[in-house]
């Protein structure tokens, strides 16, 4: 780079001048509605709709203010410049969600247990923190997670710098303010009662702007690689972001009755809708809570074990049978229901076909340790990654198991389906996020290691016990629960009444609660380590490369 | 409408399976050909996160 001599005018991009312009008149926009609006949850939405284009308004003025004339160049001395900002802060707003969301989860679990607790109040009832409950740890923490790792990923093994300028922070900032519309308007009772799909058309429409910007970052990223290969993770970003994105486009297909209303009506109908909502839902977890997390897998355990990964082949093989499997399975959300049969058997087919790219892919994250099983012992974070892809082969064992038609009529609408949720949720995408986070930290803040390895052992220690409660007492409260529900006496009369079958379940609530507990826990020990870390003075010179070496 | 219903069901049973099923055999076939070229491109490709710049 040649230093230059004359001073440069500084301009704003076209970017900049255009969301200025874009912000300023969406904020003027949401006034507008705010007080036309039908309902005062809805001028509330409106309002902080405005208040956001108002901070977008500022943060951008005051960046143009305070950045050089010429933006931040691609490569420094021949290196890729990488753009970690948005990581960190994405990094960081994955934990506060973290602890938010087990924390609401906690609150929830002991409801059930002591009804009490709802405090009859209508904004703190069971159901409306169990939709803020789930779309916090899924799509607050684990979406932040994913956005951040994405753009880590993607940086490091394309040796490029992240595409765009603004465009990253819309997409970390747009993401999170989507999560406050959601989570707020579950509370204030907005809702268009679809599982995990429960926001109105206005945040619908404001996250399919987000994605799409997602989409186009890290594409052009991966466009501008110096790598002549896309590394397999990356292959399973972009099937997670592309895939969401007409998942999130079909589920949504909704007619708002006002511009003025938080209220809309889907397109489908009947089974129809039910179809494409599971269809929704279980590629949620397929491409969200699977594919997004197996990109996880596939660059922190090889980085962090210093190892290439088991057998790249097979990663291929993995990657294409799991998106060709995946999109078919829903239906198993519907069996015994108006569904066609055939189309109950396909999805019932479909889930046990995926025993085969789960186990490969099982079985290629945990023998890139081969030969290295001793850091196991010794580095707590490889060993919570490792457990992580273990839960990942129980629990994707454990699925197809219950869609299967007989399993399924005892299995379904009982406490075992949360049980097997949250075997996945709890020990596979919440443990290979806690691994990432752990390796994150410090090579993003140059340190070189956590603050305290000690820690994560007890967060490593404490939150297992705390599954292994979870998930144990779910179990036997879903068979219990599926057994007292079919028990007829000798007269052909059913032998409890459903009081009587809730009444079983406490202890069990009770004994699941206290794991919930262990596991927040966990979660509040590792953001203690973060900060720690983050604040501690020791830092790695940056021209070392020391930082991003694995522990040994 | 009931046609068109019978065209997609009856069509998913029969070719759309035989499809999915050679889509299959493909990419067994494709990643596990023992090639020199692609076990070469594998390589470098499984190196990738190792690297440090």
């Amino acid at each position: 780079m040649s230093i230059v001599q004359t001073p440069i005018t500084k301009r704003m991009t076209f970017g900049e001048s255009g969301l200025l312009i874009v912000f300023s008149f969406f904020a003027f926009f949401a006034v507008v509605v705010a007080a036309k609006a039908h309902t005062s949850a809805y001028a509330f939405h409106a309002f902080v709709f405005a208040a956001a284009s108002v901070a977008a308004v500022f943060a951008i003025g005051n960046r143009y203010m305070d950045r050089d004339a010429i933006l931040p160049p691609q490569t420094i001395d021949g290196k890729p410049n990488y753009n970690m900002g948005p990581v960190k802060v994405g990094t960081l707003l994955a934990v506060f969600w973290g602890i938010a969301g087990f924390l609401v989860g906690v609150i929830i679990a002991l409801q059930l247990a002591f009804p009490l607790l709802n405090f009859d109040l209508p904004w703190t009832s069971f159901g409306r923190l169990r939709p803020l409950h789930t779309s916090a740890v899924i799509f607050a923490f684990g979406g932040n997670v994913l956005i951040a790792t994405s753009f880590y990923v993607v940086q490091r093994t394309s040796q490029a710098r992240l595409a765009g300028d603004l465009a990253p922070w819309f997409v970390i900032w747009g993401y999170n303010l989507f999560i406050v519309i959601a989570g707020t308007g579950y509370l204030l009772g907005i809702t268009q009662g679809k599982e995990y799909a429960e926001p109105e058309w206005y945040s619908d429409l404001f996250l399919t702007i987000v994605w799409v910007t997602y989409f186009l970052v890290f594409l052009v990223t991966v466009l501008k690689r110096k790598e002549p290969h896309i590394y397999v993770a990356n292959w399973f970003y972009f099937a997670f972001i592309l895939t969401i994105a007409v998942l999130h486009l079909g589920n949504n297909a909704t007619i708002p009755v006002s511009v003025f209303s938080p209220k809309s009506y889907i397109l489908w109908s009947g089974v129809q809708d039910a179809m494409v909502q599971w269809w929704y839902g279980h590629n949620a977890v397929g491409f969200f809570l699977t594919a997004g997390f197996l990109a996880l897998m596939y660059y922190f355990i090889p980085k962090r074990a210093n190892r290439p990964v088991y057998s790249y082949r097979l990663s291929i093989v993995h990657f294409w049978a799991l998106i060709f499997l995946y999109i078919w399975a829903g239906p198993h959300h519907l069996h015994y229901t108006a569904l066609p049969d055939w189309a109950q058997t396909l999805g019932m087919t479909f889930s046990i076909m995926l025993w085969m790219p789960s186990w490969g892919g099982m079985i290629n994250g945990l023998m890139t340790l081969s030969g290295a099983w001793d850091k196991l012992r010794t580095d707590p974070v490889i060993r919570m990654m490792v457990v992580s892809v273990a839960f990942y082969g129980m629990s994707t064992f454990e699925g197809p198991l219950m869609s299967v038609k007989a399993v399924n009529s005892l299995s379904h609408y009982t406490e075992w389906g949360i049980g097997h949720v949250h075997s996945g949720a709890l020990g596979w995408v919440a443990y290979i996020s806690f691994g990432a986070i752990y390796c994150l930290v410090p090579w993003l803040w140059n340190k070189r290691e956590m603050y305290s390895m000690k820690a994560i052992n007890w967060h490593f220690w404490i939150s297992t016990l705390g599954i292994v409660l979870y998930i144990c007492s779910m179990w036997v409260a879903g068979i219990l629960q599926g057994l007292m529900w079919r028990a007829y006496t000798s007269l052909g009369f059913l032998e409890y009444s459903f009081i009587e079958t809730v009444e079983a379940m406490h202890p069990l609530y009770v004994i699941r609660a206290l794991g919930g507990i262990l596991f927040l826990i966990g979660a509040l020990i590792m953001a203690w380590n973060v900060i720690m870390t983050i604040r501690s003075p020791e830092t790695v010179a940056e021209t070392t490369g020391a930082a991003l070496a694995p522990a040994e | 409408m009931r046609d068109i219903y019978m065209f997609f069901a009856s069509f998913a049973q029969t070719w759309g399976l035989m499809l999915f099923f050679l889509g299959f055999v493909g990419v067994i076939v494709y990643a596990f050909w023992p090639s020199k070229k692609m076990q070469k491109n594998c390589d470098e490709a499984a190196q990738i996160p190792l690297k440090e710049d």
